[in-house]
């Protein structure tokens, strides 16, 4: 039989995942996004199965305003990204270094 | 184990697959699409969860929408991908222990019996009459109107500033003013020079 803990175990490993994800693709921009997009995802699924099993569907509105702020994160996220490739010719985290830090 | 069971743990397998190949994937484009892969059964679950608006606005709006656009990027984008792998092995037992590490923490907190609470029997699976769009619908109206609200605001602040940040000013490119046009009076464009009249054969 089903429960919420399954959900919960679910979307603890996708986030595992993609922390996982943003250490291994130190270098790569576009990966690092997109292990980005993976853990909203875990989140919005721990989110939605919180809101069957406890049968209150404020959480699914919750789910809606994540996806929201998500979708215009990523693109803003890709717009900086090409305005970067334009200038700078690449998207390796090594050569922004510009600031020095 | 009855068939939802079956389907969460084939739809579960599939997920966490394609999230492991999206953070391995040697092509930036390859990721892309397992990505895809990765929502399209986290969209499956939700339907198990009878959260069907949210499993098709996940189908629309992020495949349908960003990973388009993540795709379009990806494959504008002239990469070195052998640059951009660049200590991905050396920076493996980092990751592994930082993801063991977490794994641990968290089956520590689910493992316990106290965590979930007793009253999850709550759940309910609805009628069939019931329609989740117009509950979803209903509450966004009436509880959440001034974060629905805001939501739209943050939108269109993301559409200026993705326009506003790639947006650029080419010089060279020849284009009209039109109010420099209808400004221009007759003064500007004629000059009135008067020369003496020229007598043929007269050299």
């Amino acid at each position: 039989m089903l429960s919420l803990t399954h959900y919960l175990i679910l979307g603890a490993l996708l986030f595992v995942i993609s922390v996982v994800g943003i250490f291994l693709n130190r270098k790569n921009l576009i990966v690092i996004l997109m292990a980005i997009e993976l853990m909203l995802l875990a989140v919005n699924i721990n989110f939605i199965a919180f809101s069957h099993y406890l049968n209150d569907t404020g959480g699914q509105v919750f789910v809606f305003f994540i996806l929201t702020v998500a979708a215009a994160e990523s693109a803003i996220g890709l717009a900086i990204l090409v305005a970067l490739f334009r200038n700078m010719n690449t998207i390796n985290v090594a050569d922004l270094d510009h600031l020095k830090g | 184990m009855n068939f939802e069971t079956l389907i969460f743990y084939f739809l579960g397998t599939i997920l966490l697959f394609a999230g492991l190949r999206v953070i391995t994937a040697r092509n930036s484009v390859h990721a892309a699409l397992f990505l895809v892969l990765a929502f399209f059964s986290a969209a499956g679950l939700w339907l198990l969860l009878e959260a069907e608006f949210l499993a098709i606005t996940l189908v629309l709006v992020y495949i349908g929408a960003v990973m388009v656009l993540f795709l379009f990027v990806v494959m504008m984008l002239d990469l070195d991908l052998r640059r951009l792998r660049e200590g991905f092995r050396e920076s493996i037992p980092l990751a592994a222990l930082v993801g063991a590490l977490m794994a641990l923490e968290m089956g520590l907190v689910l493992g316990r019996k106290s965590f979930i609470p007793e009253y999850t029997s709550l759940e309910q699976n609805h009628a069939a009459t019931y329609s989740n769009t117009k509950e979803l619908g209903r509450l966004l109206y009436t509880d959440y109107v001034y974060p629905f609200e805001l939501a739209a605001v943050v939108l269109l602040v993301a559409i200026v500033a993705a326009i506003a940040i790639t947006l650029r000013r080419r010089h060279n490119t020849k284009h009209q003013d039109p109010a420099e046009q209808v400004k221009v009076r007759r003064a500007d464009r004629i000059r009135m020079v008067s020369m003496p009249a020229e007598k043929p054969g007269e050299e």
